[in-house]
């Protein structure tokens, strides 16, 4: 131990240790700056961007640009879509993987390791491979250009990530309350409504915030199923602005910030949540 | 206590409906992507049953291969970075000040959505008005290159916003199976005298060695079915130069309306990542896990 403090303490420990903090910190300006100059260019005018440096700060600060595009770029409505069809997917896909995973772990039956092993199988299947079939699927009940073709697919291409990260946190957990709540005569609905679900609200936090996130940022499901305006989220709806702004980077800008802030208060707020779900969910694969 | 947790119908209350729609929308198409690949179709009209023609046709096809090149090479490339990500983790794992607060930071870019990123990018690469080559020119560089509309730079190019996009989520994973290890024994290291690459070295790395496998299974089948950044910052282009094998696969079927032949890309696609998964986990199989 005091072998570990003499040796941090030489001058040349000292200098590795400043070029070692040199390094991380470039790394993280590698990582941040692209989008604090994006903030900085989503304030400027066409004349500022096109004939400046791109370094500089805006001279004017054109909050104009957000309104632009809430209002005349319909991300108002795109914005509107992404928050109810998040919600809608996240809710369902935690529900059914918590019954899911209740049964798996605390139910006793013969497939359940099979069904275990089904969802675990679901993670490594690429959405590309699918999308013909999906496409088709939705097509023949005509709910293509229909939400209900992108939550349903959002809930099914969750889950078994959702349950992996469930079964983690439902393994550890001590049985006894559940097992005196059988012995008093509860109903598993009771148990599972009024004793895990309150039990499991860690992991069921971490679940939502991912899922968020996931949903959130989406893509190729709504670029495929989805046509209208109507229906359409802010990824794509990003996409439509973009081809039509072509050359006004301030308001493309304005609308790239508004589909990012969400997700960056979110992880303002529940960074080790996020973090937690992130490293829970890929380690155990 | 068996009684109420073994019945039967409130089993398949909970099971089946989370079953069903990852049946539904999960495997049978995965099985039909490979049966489709057997029709002639345009997506509207009758499938016509025309064998394994469009497989062949794959076989024979010098556009799929180079896009199957490139997300190969994306792979190669993604495989490698994972070096530069452990590095940081480790010495991110010597309790540095601040450690905490820097992988929140890097972690930042994963979060955000791939068409935000690649709008970003197409912006940071802009010839003219983009942050890079204005920094080139303030440097002195005379030509800098035109970055994603040059058929040799545009797939690095697109690269390194995809490391961009990720470096965060892999130093996550590292950290977090760093902390994991037992402090004693590092300490036990310590104490002995090794110094923090040794430790690094003959310690930290063999006891994460599983987690390493698993990220490399990532890197590589994460790549080979990379498309969105691509998809939305060149569509493939310019001529082709960064196609990879899902944006070839979704060009085929959503582009040109040639969903048999798509969903023939597409399975191939999936045999591809499935083949590789099994030869990975085969060839980093150890005998014996490492315990402690």
């Amino acid at each position: 131990m005091s072998n570990g403090i003499k040796e941090t303490n030489t001058p040349m420990n000292r200098i590795g240790f400043g070029l070692l903090y040199l390094v991380l910190g470039l790394v993280a300006l590698f990582q941040i700056y692209p989008l604090v100059w994006l903030f900085i260019f989503s304030l400027k005018q066409n004349s500022e961007i096109f004939g400046r440096s791109p370094f500089a700060l805006p001279e004017d600060p054109q909050w104009g640009n957000y309104a632009k595009a809430w209002t005349d770029g319909n991300i108002s409505q795109f914005f509107f879509n992404s928050v109810w069809i998040t919600v809608i997917s996240v809710i369902l896909t935690v529900l059914l993987a918590s019954f899911v995973t209740f049964a798996i772990t605390r139910m006793h039956w013969k497939l359940s390791s099979l069904v275990l092993g089904m969802f675990m199988v679901g993670i490594m299947i690429p959405i590309h491979s699918t999308l013909i079939p999906l496409f088709d699927f939705f097509n023949r009940l005509n709910v293509i250009d229909n939400p209900l073709s992108i939550i349903l697919s959002y809930v099914a291409f969750n889950l078994p990530l959702t349950i992996m990260i469930l079964l983690g946190f439902y393994y550890t957990l001590p049985r006894e309350v559940e097992e005196a709540a059988v012995m008093d005569g509860c109903s598993v609905h009771r148990i599972f409504f009024q004793i895990t679900l309150p039990m499991t609200t860690p992991v069921i936090s971490t679940t939502v915030i991912i899922n968020m996130i996931y949903n959130w940022n989406e893509f190729v499901f709504v670029n495929t199923f989805i046509s209208s305006d109507t229906w359409k989220t802010l990824t794509v709806g990003i996409q439509n602005f973009v081809g039509q702004y072509l050359t006004d980077w301030g308001a493309i800008g304005a609308t790239l910030m508004i589909s990012i802030i969400p997700v960056l208060i979110a992880y303002f707020i529940l960074s080790n949540r996020i973090v937690e779900g992130i490293a829970a969910g890929s380690v155990k694969g | 206590m068996n009684k109420v947790m073994s019945n039967k119908v409130v089993i398949a209350l909970y099971v089946l409906p989370a079953l069903l729609l990852i049946g539904v929308l999960m495997f049978v198409p995965i099985i039909l992507s490979g049966y489709y690949g057997l029709m002639d179709w345009d997506g509207i009209g009758a499938m016509k049953f025309i064998g394994l023609e469009n497989y062949a046709e794959l076989m024979g096809d010098g556009k799929f291969w180079d896009s199957a090149y490139h997300s190969f090479l994306l792979a190669l490339f993604s495989t490698i970075s994972l070096i530069a990500y452990l590095a940081i983790s480790l010495i991110l794992a010597n309790k540095l000040k601040g450690s905490e607060l820097l992988r929140k930071i890097y972690l930042i870019p994963m979060l955000l959505s791939s068409v935000a990123i690649a709008q970003l990018w197409l912006k940071v690469y802009d010839p003219n008005n983009g942050i890079l080559n204005s920094l080139l020119t303030t440097l002195g560089v005379d030509n800098p290159p035109a970055w994603l509309a040059d058929t040799d730079t545009v797939l690095f190019s697109i690269f390194i916003a995809i490391i961009w996009q990720y470096a965060g989520f892999y130093i996550i994973i590292y950290s977090a199976a760093l902390k994991g290890i037992p402090e004693s024994l590092v300490e036990a290291a310590r104490i002995d005298g090794a110094n923090p690459i040794q430790i690094a070295y003959k310690i930290k790395i063999p006891l994460i060695m599983g987690v390493i496998k698993v990220t490399v299974v990532l890197a590589i089948v994460g790549s080979l079915k990379y498309f969105d950044l691509i998809y939305v910052m060149t569509g493939g282009g310019p001529n082709g130069a960064s196609e990879v094998m899902a944006s070839y696969m979704y060009r085929q079927a959503f582009g040109t309306y040639n969903f048999g032949y798509g969903s023939a890309v597409g399975f191939a696609l999936l045999v591809i990542c499935l083949i590789l998964t099994w030869l990975i986990r085969k060839l980093t199989a150890s005998g014996d896990e490492i315990q402690y």
